[in-house]
């Protein structure tokens, strides 16, 4: 009898083997698509029961969790909530997350791959498992000021490092605080998210990425920058008609308030006098004359058409498709189909301020893991070379003259040369214009890159007269802050 | 029958008090950690626990000296590892439901079975001196055993607990008397087979290459088979009827050393198996279940939510767990009795699982080891089939929540909150180690390998007779 009750001891330690390869499936090969499984609670659980990383601005937290003595465990708070918002965004119970709180979602609750070794060390030492910190590129003081610049205005700003592509302001009003929303009291975040998202002025969107415009006047950057590629110079005289009747039709162009923009007695002016006073007439022909197909390869080599992760996901900045001459005269001031993100023309204006050389927009500078290792960070890389040294000298002494004695004085800095460029832009039909300044400064040796939007500027606004003061006071505190 | 394997055998008990020491600091260690997550931990209260469990640790080794001296030395040290982690389990489950307002105290109640286990286990040690008197007993265990099955079934003494018909009330607790009839049943095949194995494996017509019984030896095995596999199909008592098959069929095999049985039993298992996803809805649902356990229709419906709920709470554990106290175990119903092992799987991570399941490899394999070197035929078939029901339950409970198997309701041995399996596998346990005291025992007289229950007590002329065809 006893070979037999061998073989049966050798069944049962099969079996429990199998039972052993089971577990190992569910626990470790399989429990991946089990824990992503939205059925389980689990995850969610866990996450708000655990230490969440904060967001750091200046090595200070703008977002951070504070223990608390609920169910919960945790509590998500901010700073200065509604300045830093389109930064961070919010992280809710009951609504997700937003910002910086979705797209560092896996470093801030500590599940990233990245930070295994950071669990292990946790494991080991008996500490519950930690959220790394972020560490954004945002300078504090910029933020603040350009909140400040914007008021009541509905608008973005978004402040670069040209040479790097650091984002150093990113903010857009009317914001929100979201505190509101992460707070652990159901009934008051349902109440607030309703309000917010019942509000027409709409507060959660972050109109420095989010959001699409008609660029306006500053894409006469990008169809300059296409003109000189093309061998124009700032002295090429080109035609400003006082009114431009489009080809194949009777529908006309013609300059603000109806003036005219000719220097000289036969209809003409330079490329630099047509941008100095942004002649709409000249661009529209500039822009035919060029054809689309030169200012759409500029426009996409300066991001236009492309997806940008900084990490949150950027709206796509679009180009018209295939656009005849009238679309081609429209477009090339930027109206008719062309549309971009505040962050798109703040690299418009950077890639002049870096000779041409576009980098890529980031938010996050650093990544450490609760013991300070650093274990991401984000080196600037170049995007593309949009255009050539040249073109982006001479854009820059355009852009003086823009600011010196063009549409632009009001963005003047006393003792720094500042480049900018004004644009004022149809929202539709009888409302306000959406108004714009993109600008850096300084010219010969630029430190910052900005772009301003305000989407209503009152009647009468201008690019000129509402966003360029704007974009003074952020460009002063961003020299000031540098020295 | 007649080989005989030497055991090398370490004797005395020291070995067991240590490894005893080492189940106690678990025990403490575990509690401690369950508190402390709770925020519970009184000093005071842990001491008590660390206390009682040293103290009846120290009895049942004490027993074990005076009744079993010669018994196996690390299967007390295994179970009480069992119990002391499945009662640190239980109470962090205490403490979770009373988090969402439900008031339980399954671990104290859990530690009063385990105490009575316990009580039980020496009770049997004392009362049974030689396994082999179980031998007398081979029909009466066998009658008693389709007796407990029946209980439930009296009017006014059985009760209906989740659409189980397998529970009986007494003294305002419930009981499985199914427990303590595996055990008798598994009695009574011991001492069948051992008188009727040679007529089992060697009379009979040949059919297609493979020897069948004849009907006068298989007749009361079959009656008593076909009984209490009905009963249990009657009670939609699936796992149960699934461990009682199981067994017999293991135990037949290692009576008759013919593969044919278990080939035979094999056949019949799977047809039977289609045929009652054919016949039943219940065990078609559950097959449904299993199969498709993770399509949402089939979650949403509610057939396979509580055996999802169980695997996404040991994915959540991972390699090495939450740790005790900081999983969510709780989110599955029934986290303390049929899902312990999913809930100790998440707290304890794959690591842990894989620990208990070795201390169960260890206790089967010690009965195995013992079936084989004890010396008298029912001996073996007795510790031989006890082992083989312990790895079936702890198979179709394990196969069945992490869903190798499709999911029956059976209790994990010694971690499942519940009093009758808890006291029932005392008893296993307690006629594992008297045989085992048996096996482990010198040989130093005659007498003992002369017993009269063993020795060959009356001709059999139909076996002549069969032979000689």
């Amino acid at each position: 009898m006893n070979d037999p009750i061998r073989r049966l001891s050798v069944v049962a330690l099969f079996l429990f083997l199998s039972l052993m390869g089971m577990a190992t499936y569910i626990q470790v090969l399989h429990a991946g698509s089990l824990n992503d499984d939205p059925r389980n609670v689990r995850t969610l659980y866990r996450e708000y029961g655990t230490y969440r990383g904060p967001i750091l601005v200046d090595g200070a937290a703008v977002a951070e969790s504070v223990a608390v003595d609920d169910p919960y465990g945790y509590q998500r708070q901010y700073t200065n909530g509604p300045v830093f918002a389109p930064v961070t965004g919010f992280y809710s119970i009951v609504y997700g997350r937003t910002g910086l709180e979705q797209a560092q979602n896996s470093l801030l609750n500590g599940t990233s791959d990245a930070l295994f070794w950071s669990r292990l060390g946790d494991l080991f030492a008996g500490q519950e498992q930690q959220g790394a910190s972020v560490e954004t590129t945002i300078d504090g003081n910029l933020q603040q000021v350009a909140y400040d610049a914007l008021g009541s205005y509905t608008g973005a700003v978004v402040a670069l490092d040209p040479s790097t592509g650091a984002i150093k302001a990113m903010v857009s009003t009317p914001s929100f605080d979201p505190n509101d929303l992460a707070s652990h009291d159901t009934a008051s975040v349902n109440q607030s998210y309703a309000a917010l998202i019942g509000d027409e002025n709409q507060p959660m969107l972050n109109r420095a990425i989010a959001q699409l415009y008609p660029p306006g006047s500053t894409f006469k950057l990008v169809v300059t920058a296409a003109a000189l590629e093309a061998g124009y110079t700032p002295d090429t005289k080109i035609p400003a008609p006082d009114v431009l009747t489009l080809p194949g039709s009777t529908a006309t162009i013609q300059n603000y308030e109806g003036e005219s923009c000719a220097t000289d007695g036969q209809g003409s002016t330079t490329l630099a006098d047509a941008l100095r006073v942004s002649c709409n007439t000249a661009y529209a022909a500039l822009g035919m004359s060029l054809q689309w197909e030169g200012i759409d390869r500029v426009a996409r080599s300066l991001g236009f058409e492309d997806s940008f992760q900084i990490p949150m996901t950027v709206a796509t900045s679009q180009l018209p498709v295939d656009p005849d001459a009238p679309q081609t005269a429209q477009s090339s001031i930027g109206q008719f189909d062309v549309r971009s993100t505040p962050l798109q023309m703040a690299m418009v204006a950077a890639a002049i301020a870096n000779d041409g050389v576009v980098m890529k927009p980031y938010l996050v500078s650093t990544v450490r893991d609760n013991s300070l290792q650093v274990i991401d960070t984000t080196e600037p890389s170049v995007y593309s070379t949009a255009f050539s040294a040249q073109t982006a000298q001479y854009l820059t002494d355009m852009m003086v003259g823009v600011v010196d004695d063009g549409t632009g004085t009001r963005a003047q800095i006393s003792g720094v040369q500042v480049a900018g460029k004004t644009g004022t832009a149809e929202s539709g039909t009888d409302a306000p214009p959406y108004t714009w300044f993109v600008a850096f400064a300084p010219a010969d040796d630029p430190k910052i890159a900005i772009a301003v939007l305000v989407e209503d500027g009152g009647t009468g606004a201008t690019g000129g007269k509402v966003a360029a003061p704007i974009a003074q006071k952020v460009l002063q505190a961003a020299l000031d802050g540098g020295q | 029958m007649a080989t005989i394997s030497e055991l090398r055998v370490h004797r005395g008990r020291r070995a067991e008090g240590w490894l005893l020491v080492l189940s106690w600091a678990l025990a403490v260690l575990a509690r401690g950690l369950v508190d402390y997550h709770a925020d519970y931990l009184e000093l005071g209260a842990l001491t008590w626990y660390a206390a009682g469990f040293a103290v009846a640790a120290a009895v049942l080794h004490i027993a074990l000296r005076i009744f079993a001296p010669d018994s196996d030395q690390v299967v007390l040290p295994s179970v009480l590892g069992l119990i002391a982690v499945a009662l640190a389990e239980i109470r962090r489950l205490d403490f979770a439901y009373a988090a969402r307002g439900r008031d339980t105290d399954f671990a104290g109640t859990q530690i009063g079975w385990a105490i009575l286990g316990a009580v039980v286990f020496i009770a049997v040690l004392i009362v049974i001196r030689d396994h082999r008197v179980l031998r007398r007993f081979t029909y009466t265990a066998g009658v008693l055993g389709i007796v407990m099955y029946l209980l439930p079934a009296v009017p006014g003494l059985g009760k209906e607990i989740n659409g189980a018909k397998i529970w009986i009330g007494a003294f305002g607790h419930s009981l499985q008397p199914g427990e303590f009839g595996k055990i008798l049943l598994v009695v009574f095949f011991a001492g069948y087979l051992q008188t009727n194995r040679d007529a089992l494996a060697l009379a009979g017509p040949k059919v297609l290459g493979m020897r069948l019984p004849r009907m006068r030896d298989m007749g009361p095995l079959a009656i008593m088979f076909g009984a209490a596999l009905l009963i249990m199909i009657n009670q939609k008592d699936l796992g149960a009827a699934l461990l009682f098959f199981g067994i017999f069929i293991g135990m037949v095999y290692v009576a008759t050393e013919r593969i044919s049985w278990v080939v035979i039993g094999l056949v019949l298992f799977v047809v039977g198996a289609i045929g009652a996803g054919i016949v039943f809805p219940h065990v078609a649902s559950r097959y449904d279940a299993w199969l498709h356990a993770m399509d949402p229709q089939v979650y949403s419906s509610g057939k396979s939510e509580q055996l999802v709920r169980g695997l996404f709470g040991m994915a959540s554990g991972g390699l090495f767990g939450t740790g005790l106290g900081n999983g969510r175990p709780d989110l599955v119903p029934y986290a303390e009795s049929d899902f312990i092992i999913p809930s100790l799987g998440e707290e304890l991570g794959l690591t842990g699982l894989m620990a208990i399941l070795t201390l169960y490899v260890i206790l089967v394999q010690r009965a195995m080891r013992t079936a084989i070197g004890v010396r008298d035929g029912f001996g073996k078939l007795l510790s031989a089939g006890l082992g083989f029901a312990l790895t079936l339950q702890v198979f179709i409970v394990v196969g069945g929540v992490t869903r190798l198997i499709p999911l029956t309701g059976l209790t994990t041995p010694f971690l499942a909150y519940g009093g009758s399996s808890m006291v029932a596998n005392w008893v296993v346990i307690a006629l594992i180690l008297r045989i085992s005291d048996q096996a482990r025992r010198p040989a130093q007289s005659p007498e003992t390998r002369t017993d009269p229950a063993t020795a060959p007590s009356r001709r059999r002329p139909d076996l002549e007779e069969a032979a000689a065809q």
